[in-house]
């Protein structure tokens, strides 16, 4: 391409073509430009990318996992990961079109949903899980982007009421066979307060030296990821500080009712899934509400529901059923929460 | 320093480097010229030479069909060749005067009060009627409209548009530095017509040089002015955006900045009111910024109205073999170009030259409710809602959610990162409610 290509001189009028524009030939040149609608310029983050980093932020968590419950926890993980991603390749070629496993969301599912799982939970119980949280959880609404629930908790939830028994077995770190016979079973801290009135101590609950799902039992852990994702904001800090701060506030209201019946608030906090949960899971870009304001009435819902569940409900655990319910609620939020047009209010 | 700025919006790469510090150079006198008879908002101008006419620089060719039109003026002396479809930089083809240069240069200057201190208002927009005056920004708006307002409009502060949000462009910022005194003479000229001693002139701050000289420039006049440092985010130069920041006023939907007591100009505007009131001298050149890593020499320069793009990269060292994309205006609201033979209009602020184009819009995901395009959206509205209601072919629900307020700055598509082109499906959605019939 040399510039004379590019800055053509004037074509010369031709006196047997009349009336015709002189440098019409221009217009059927090969030419070498690209024509784009503007805007021309794009931002760099792109949607794989924010996938890819959320699966980064857990990294972390995984890690600490494996450790705590050594190489069953890993191939669980393993698991829920392949069985994501080989359900949604497989809807993919049902529906006939290009495989959309570069995006990075189907990984993410099953690695969320591993995370969510007790240590010794059986890999076929682990592969159903991933399979309906992608193939009903996700693709029957149309892949991602349409689906209403967050679907590693609808494949969670799908498995708790499959194997309520397997799902609420919960073993010692560092004890775990793969086989999971030997492992010393053991309650959750939130199993612990709730049926024992034992409250955990915080370093145990903060290092993750507890019982409970592969990725929830460490808070730093999850901290370092999810403060990650808050910084390069994939995850909004709306949603994490509604979530968290109303579990704070009202799982104080309760604890002020009666210190010696309910736990406080910090461990409210630390143990269980509610970090996992306000970092990774509600914060779903899919599945919480579009405008600001939105975000912070969902996060306050969820954190809201989450000590109403553990304190007053039959389970001691809340985090997956308070943010589907307000996964539920988000097409509503997204509703009545409209931003005002630029002009609107003085109109 | 206090910096104002509006609600929302984003950042992209200011790339001003190549040409913020270069002061504006003449083009040489071109060989001929093509000027469209359409190069504002409104009815096309109306050809009032034909073949083989001479004419002077500055000589009426095209007149002004009705109030709601423009002026065009011969750029150059010279024998008119042809009237015909020539190709325009807006992407069709539109009638222009053909114009070979005899070499030399005639004016034919308007007629203009002696003293446009002592002159009236009608005097001075008439002048600047005459001038053939359309808003420089890049929205080509009929001045003289703008500083005739409804007579109901209670009018209390003039703003002077010097943001230049838009990446690459310099013309604004090198204007303000290069011809201080000729944009506070057209801003003077302005306040004059409309009768207002509060003025405003918003610079945003990357531009701190352009800042320093119009705050001297208007302490030395002992002007009332405020010039007000505006923190750098685009699309700042948006009209709305920009009084939104300066004054904290919303214009309401639909509306105009009248109506909220507020008229805003672009610096290019005020100097070219001044060449006309002043001098007598028709819009005819305009300084344009040729710059981009595509172009050999990036400069800004003063151009005639219809020289080509060619002749103006000619003068910069022409462009560089990997150039792939070049565009007229900026990368956010520009236009592409698929060749070089088109002139220069009123409203081209830039030529940009670039050896990438961003590869992110070779691949499109699904949306994922991000809300990005939300907290970008400088009008408030859902640009994900709107386009996927366009899509789905139901423009008119798209309507009732405030389609028609899109300004069209890109910046929705400019964040998204599954690259959906928003703003295209908006645009076929406000095409296809503009075509609807009246009342429907």
């Amino acid at each position: 391409m040399s510039e004379e290509t590019q800055v053509p001189e004037a074509a010369p009028e031709e006196p047997s073509k009349k009336k015709r524009d002189p440098r019409e030939k221009l217009f059927q040149a090969d030419l070498p430009l690209v024509l784009t609608a503007s805007p021309h310029d794009y931002n760099v983050t792109t949607t794989p990318q924010i996938m890819w980093s959320v699966v980064a932020a857990l990294a972390p968590t995984v890690g600490v996992g494996v450790y705590l419950f050594g190489l069953q926890a890993l191939a669980l993980i393993l698991v829920c990961v392949v069985a994501a991603l080989a359900t949604e390749a497989g809807i993919n070629r049902l529906k006939g079109e290009a495989f959309t496993l570069g995006d990075g969301s189907a990984a993410l599912t099953g690695l969320l949903l591993a995370l969510t799982l007790p240590p010794g939970l059986s890999l076929f119980s682990g592969a159903l899980g991933s399979i309906f949280a992608i193939a009903v959880g996700k693709q029957i609404f149309g892949g991602l982007g349409y689906n209403i629930f967050n679907p590693a908790l609808l494949g969670r939830a799908f498995l708790q009421a499959s194997f309520p028994v397997a799902m609420t077995s919960w073993i010692y770190p560092g004890t775990a066979k793969f086989a999971a016979i030997d492992a010393v079973s053991a309650a959750t801290p939130l199993g612990l307060f709730k049926f024992e009135q034992k409250a955990t101590p915080y370093l145990d609950l903060i290092i993750g030296n507890i019982g409970g799902s592969i990725g929830e039992t460490s808070a730093l852990a999850v901290l370092v990821g999810g403060l990650y994702l808050v910084y390069k904001k994939y995850a909004d800090w709306r949603v994490v500080t509604g979530f968290l701060g109303s579990t704070l506030v009202v799982g104080a209201l309760v604890y002020l009712l009666d210190p010696t019946a309910y736990p406080t608030p910090i461990h409210h906090i630390l143990a269980g899934g509610a970090l996992f949960g306000a970092f990774f899971m509600a914060t779903d870009m899919v599945t919480s509400p579009v405008n600001p304001i939105g975000s912070w009435i969902f996060g306050i819902g969820c954190g809201f529901l989450l000590v109403i569940i553990r304190v007053f409900g039959g389970l001691p655990e809340g985090v997956m059923y308070s943010i589907l319910l307000m996964n539920g609620v988000t097409p509503l939020i997204n509703r009545y929460t409209r931003p005002k047009y630029f002009g609107e209010a003085s109109a | 320093m206090k910096l104002f700025t509006f609600k929302k919006g984003v950042h992209p790469n200011p790339e001003k480097k190549f040409t913020c510090a270069k002061v504006v150079e003449t083009l040489p006198l071109p060989k001929e010229v093509f000027i469209p008879l359409q190069q504002h908002i409104g009815k096309p101008a109306k050809a009032v030479v034909k073949k083989k006419d001479l004419v002077k620089t500055g000589q009426l060719i095209g007149e002004a069909q009705g109030k709601f039109s423009a002026n065009i003026h011969s750029s150059v002396t010279g024998v008119v060749k042809n009237v015909g479809l020539f190709q325009h930089p807006m992407g069709s083809r539109v009638e222009m005067v053909h114009i070979v240069t005899s070499g030399e240069d005639d004016w034919d200057l308007l007629p203009r009060p002696a003293d446009w201190k002592s002159a009236s208002a009608e005097e001075l927009n008439e002048v600047v009627f005459k001038a053939g005056i359309v808003g420089l920004g890049g929205a080509v708006f009929p001045t003289h409209i703008k500083l005739d307002p409804p007579k109901e409009k209670k009018l209390d502060a003039f703003i002077l548009n010097g943001c230049e949000c838009e990446p690459y462009l310099t013309c604004d910022h090198r204007m303000m530095v290069d011809f201080a005194d000729r944009v506070l003479d057209g801003m003077a000229i302005v306040m004059r017509i409309l009768n207002l001693t509060n003025g405003y002139i918003g610079i945003e701050d990357n531009k701190p040089d352009a800042i320093e000289r119009m705050r001297q420039k208007v302490a030395e006049r002992g002007e009332p002015w405020k010039v007000v440092a505006l923190k750098t985010k685009y699309p700042q130069g948006a009209e709305k955006m920009l009084i939104s920041a300066v004054l904290k006023r919303q214009v309401p939907e639909g509306g105009l900045p009248a109506d909220v007591g507020v008229i805003v100009n672009n610096v290019g505007t005020a100097m070219a009111i001044a060449d006309a009131v002043i001098d007598g001298k028709p819009l005819t050149e305009r300084v344009v910024t040729v710059t981009g890593d595509g172009v050999v020499e990036p400069k800004n320069v003063m151009a005639r109205v219809g020289d080509t793009f060619a002749s103006a990269l000619e003068f910069c060292g022409g462009l560089k073999n990997e150039t792939i994309q070049v565009y007229m205006g900026g990368p956010m609201m520009g236009m592409s170009q698929f060749h070089m033979e088109v002139p220069m209009v009123k409203g081209t602020s830039g030529i940009v030259a670039v050896t990438k184009v961003a590869e992110k819009r070779n691949k499109t995901y699904a949306c994922i409710k991000c809300n990005a395009c939300v907290s970008a959206c400088p009008v408030h509205l859902l640009p994900n809602r709107l386009s996927r209601l366009t899509e789905k072919g139901q423009p008119e629900e798209a309507h009732k959610r405030g389609l028609m307020n899109c300004i069209e700055c890109g910046s929705c598509v400019f964040v998204c990162p599954s690259s959906i082109p928003l703003l295209q499906w908006i645009r076929i959605g406000k095409f296809k409610i503009n075509r609807l019939p009246k009342g429907a």
